[in-house]
């Protein structure tokens, strides 16, 4: 018996303990790398990161292009759902600037097309409808094209894209970028049908597709049509995205000196800073909410500022105010923010005054829907009670079984990267319906372990951690942008900056392997771990456990790897919470119990499913 | 490659009453082997320090030659250190005492620099009841030169190589108890649980406070066959009481089982706690600690814990009855009186 019991023996053992952690489950190594976890689409980031570092920015480029389909757009433009789950925000405070290091592979990157799916495929015989061409849709389009389906797309544009050309201004995505990543999607060998607005879904199911993929988006801007002076003013208020929509496309070309720009979304960052750009002086954001709690990025607010647009908030839209018929500003109402015990907000009007503010044109960017006048309702496709159609969230098949959403047409507005997901997913969907299996059997992700051990104090990836802080990307002169639309604001990390940015990356793909079996128990890492997440212990429930390590594990959100039971009878519990990768722990391991393993983990895609052999029949 | 640890620590990492986390007590980055006991005691002793709220410039780490005695460099990087010559730690760490009575003294030691070379600095260390804390990180062997045994290599113990030792150990316990030393405990490297309150009551302890402390050498001592590895160490152990260091606590607590538990007053008001595990011993008796010392060895057993522990007898200061400000804070107004204080001391003499 070990003296370690007998100490024990006065306590009473707790009778339900934590269960050891399953490693083998690829999700369990997946959520350790918090931005990836993070992403929509599951781009591998530490491993583009560290290819960056090594400026190898072909590879970088292509391991984002095969996962995320749009690097150089998504570079510049993602709402970078990973920054926020970055670890570096709960070790210091600001998260690797993962979206502007992407940008950094898409614009060092040399010849990638070599490394992309070579057409002409040999055909399978099967015909695709795709309907919108935005980041959905050509996501699609990329991931069946080389399994030799025969892919028609249709958008009413000019040129494929979708809202990514649209709705998103030239000074923050040039064209060039965006044209070279959706050619490298059409130049597979797809049909396009531009200048097509489809008019009806059942004359495409008429044309004999196999599948049909519809990604129109949300394309229906928010108006308030019963303020008072909507109607009357008509002709200086417009839609946001409609009016961006326009610029884009060089309908319009100029507005007036004082512009209100409702809402505070990103739309209305891009209406108001495109407004200065257009001839605008005096533009002014006027919001409901309070500045905090606007939806915009805050990246977004910032560069908005910064090109003297004025942001008001806690101000509500009375009405539009017209004089011999033509439009002189808006009437607000002034409101200041009441949260209840569950933290609701209210927004109550205050005892001011009206606010009369001056405007000769008002671009209103309050939100958008989706809208599907062209569906008909009785091809069996079924509709919810708000006009959304009825679609599975996991393989985002409709009730038609013919037909799959995704994108904002599937489950409402949301951004690029989520579209891109959703296009994999669906693109999975098509190609297992039109083989005849079932959609619901989704293939398992790739997923690869290696050790990284090279020697004593040697691993294969770059285990130091910096401590510098993030860095800027330089913007080009506000004196120059201002005067060009198409004038790119920000001008990217120079390599020397990007270099030092990669190795803020804390290499969390790089995982801590536990081999119990080999663990003498000499506590060597739980001494050297600089971040205390190791603790050897007994084991517990989750929520005592988790009080009795040695600094306590707060955040729920992070997972537990709890060990086998060790020959003392204790376990080996480690925090993932602030795990900074370093590899000290194995380092100091005396048996190789700790290793650093490299984990990758990429959501399978359709071009890459394995395709079942054929039956052969006795 | 790392030999440099992150500066990122816990953003929740405990405060102590100074306001200092752990960090604040770390030292370098080992360069000892991967998985070596002396790490695991360099960890006890910055938890010790940090949870008794110590300052760290009023700290001085003594040590000889050795693996052990490169362990400072590990803990307590802003405290005072002085790596002296093999086996003379006790020197200095007395002429450090007599000059400022202010520190606490932590002296690092092994097996071959206090059993060995400075056997004789260590017994003397003992009977002058210097006030300070007396590690010995004890493998069994030289890690330094390759692991040959050591003086406390237990007869029959089985080297990494295959020979078999051949020679009786020195007990570096039994032979403190026998010389006199007023505080005596040995614990194990593997288990802070115990060695941190030893160490914090080892600190309080006013006099010398020796800690027989076996850590294994996992590169040349933790082989089957070994009465020094992590194995063989946490097969045979037996402590003598489960302990807790109380720094200020006086009203009596109930939760342990009556006639088990003991409580021994230190100098400073402070208490240890002792839930005693063995039976026929007395932490304040010598003769039943030499006793259970030498039935454990007899079993096969490694005793830890508190031995032994004698508040009464005075520390080196006081048996000089040196004055109450430190010798080094002293000015020359005080160490010179000056002609009339001479005259009159003269004079009574005549």
């Amino acid at each position: 018996m070990s003296f370690f019991n007998k100490n024990w023996e006065s306590d009473i053992k707790p009778i339900l303990t934590m269960k050891p952690t399953n490693t083998k489950d690829p999700e369990y190594y997946h959520k350790v790398v918090d931005c990836q976890y993070a992403c929509p689409a599951h781009t591998p980031v530490p491993e583009y990161i560290r290819l960056i570092a090594a400026e190898r920015f072909t590879e970088a480029y292509m391991v984002n292009w095969e996962s995320n389909v749009f690097p150089g757009v998504l570079g510049r433009t993602c709402d970078r759902p990973c920054e926020p789950a970055c670890r570096r925000v709960r070790v210091e405070e600001e998260p690797v600037a993962i979206c502007r290091l992407k940008r950094v592979a898409a614009d060092n990157k040399g010849d990638v097309r070599q490394y992309m799916p070579q057409g002409p495929f040999p055909s399978n015989g099967k015909k695709i409808a795709l309907i919108g061409g935005g980041p959905a849709s050509l996501t699609v389009a990329r991931d069946l094209a080389p399994l030799g389906y025969e892919i028609h797309l249709f958008d009413e544009q000019v040129a494929g894209g979708g809202m990514m050309r649209s709705q998103i201004p030239s000074f923050r995505l040039p064209e060039e970028v965006l044209n070279e990543e959706v050619n490298f999607i059409l130049d597979l060998g797809i049909h396009t049908q531009f200048l097509t607005y489809v008019k009806s879904l059942k004359e495409v199911l008429e044309g004999g597709y196999d599948a049909v993929f519809v990604g129109t988006g949300a394309p229906k801007g928010r108006d308030l049509p019963k303020l008072p002076g909507r109607k009357e003013g008509d002709k200086n208020i417009h839609i946001g995205i409609e009016w961006l929509a326009g610029v884009a496309f060089e309908h319009t070309k100029s507005i007036a000196s004082k512009v209100i720009v409702l809402g505070g979304g990103n739309t209305a960052m891009d209406c108001c800073r495109t407004s200065r750009r257009l001839g605008g002086k005096e533009v002014k954001v006027v919001v409901r909410s309070p500045f905090d709690e606007m939806k915009a990025s805050p990246w977004e607010k910032e560069d908005a500022l910064h090109e003297d647009i004025n942001i008001i908030d806690n101000h509500v839209p009375l009405s539009f105010e017209v004089n011999d018929g033509k439009l002189i500003g808006m009437k607000f109402q002034k409101v200041k923010p009441v949260y209840d015990e569950n933290g609701k907000r209210q927004l109550l009007p205050t005892e001011e005054d009206e606010v009369f503010i001056e405007a000769d044109e008002v671009l209103i960017a309050i939100g958008q829907e989706n809208s599907f006048p062209w569906i008909e309702r009785n091809i069996g496709l079924e509709f919810d009670q708000w006009g959304m159609p009825v679609v599975d969230e996991v393989t985002f098949q409709s009730t038609n079984v013919k037909v799959f959403f995704g994108g904002d047409a599937a489950f409402g507005p949301k951004n690029v990267i989520t579209a891109v997901a959703q296009g994999h997913q669906a693109a999975v969907s098509i190609h297992l319906f039109c083989e005849g299996l079932d959609v619901h059997d989704r293939p398992s992700p790739y997923t690869n372990l290696v050790s990284q051990k090279m020697g004593i104090h040697e691993w294969s990836y770059d285990s130091g951690v910096a401590i510098d802080q993030r860095y800027i990307v330089p913007q080009a002169k506000k004196s120059q942008t201002l005067k060009d639309r198409k004038k790119e604001v920000e001008l990217g990390f120079d390599i020397a900056t990007a270099y030092k940015e990669t190795q803020r990356c804390l290499n969390c793909d790089v995982q801590t392997v536990f081999t119990e079996d080999r663990c003498i128990e000499c506590d060597a890492c739980m001494d050297v771990c600089p971040t205390s997440c190791i603790t050897f212990t007994i084991n517990a429930e989750e929520p005592e456990l988790r009080q009795n390590l040695l600094v306590p594990a707060e955040n729920l959100t992070q997972d537990l790897l709890v060990s086998k039971e060790l020959k003392t009878g204790r376990v080996m519990v480690k925090d993932e919470d602030v795990c900074l990768h370093c590899g000290l722990c194995a380092e100091r391991c005396p048996t190789s119990a700790w290793d650093m393993q490299k984990f990758l983990y990429n959501t399978t895609k359709a071009n890459q499913m394995i395709t079942p052999l054929p039956l052969i029949e006795k | 490659m790392s030999y440099l640890k992150p500066l990122f620590r816990h953003p929740k990492l405990p405060k102590n009453k100074l306001g200092y986390t752990q960090k604040e007590y770390e030292g370098s980055l080992s360069t000892l082997c991967a998985g070596c006991g002396h790490d695991s005691i360099s960890a006890a002793i910055v938890q010790a320090c940090f949870e008794m709220s110590v300052e760290p410039h009023k700290v001085a780490k003594i040590s000889g030659i050795g693996c052990s005695s490169k362990t400072p460099t590990y803990f307590l990087g802003n405290s005072h250190g002085f790596n002296s010559v093999h086996g003379r730690m006790p020197s200095v760490a007395t002429g450090a005492s007599m000059a400022n009575k202010d520190m606490v003294y932590f002296g690092v030691s092994g097996d071959g620099d206090s059993a060995s070379i400075g056997m004789g600095q260590f017994v003397h260390v003992i009977r002058r009841n210097l006030n300070m804390v007396y590690i010995v990180m004890n493998n069994g062997c030289y890690g330094l030169t390759k692991g040959q045994d050591s003086a406390t290599a237990d007869q029959g113990s089985r080297s990494k190589a295959g020979s078999v030792n051949p020679f009786q150990a020195i007990d570096l316990a039994s032979l403190a108890i026998e010389l006199g030393a007023t505080f005596v405990a040995q614990s194990f490297s593997g288990d802070k649980q115990q060695l941190v309150p030893l160490i914090k009551a080892a600190m309080h302890h006013k006099g010398f406070a020796f800690l027989n402390v076996i850590s294994p050498c996992v590169t040349f001592n933790n082989n089957p066959g070994s009465t020094k590895s992590y194995d063989y160490v946490r097969e045979h152990i037996e402590a003598t009481s489960t302990l807790d260091f109380v720094p200020e606590m006086p009203e009596i607590k109930t939760n342990y089982e009556k006639g088990k538990s003991t409580r021994v007053a230190m100098h400073d008001g402070t208490l240890i706690q002792l839930n005693k595990l063995a039976t026929d011993w007395n932490p304040e008796d010598r003769v039943s600690v030499a006793n259970a010392l030498q039935h454990a060895r007899t079993k096969n057993e490694i005793l830890t814990g508190l031995l032994y522990v004698n508040t009464e007898w005075k520390d080196l200061h006081g048996t000089l009855s040196t004055c109450s400000t430190p010798l080094n804070k002293l000015k020359e107004t005080d160490l010179c009186p000056g002609v009339e204080a001479l005259g009159e001391i003269n004079a009574g003499y005549r």
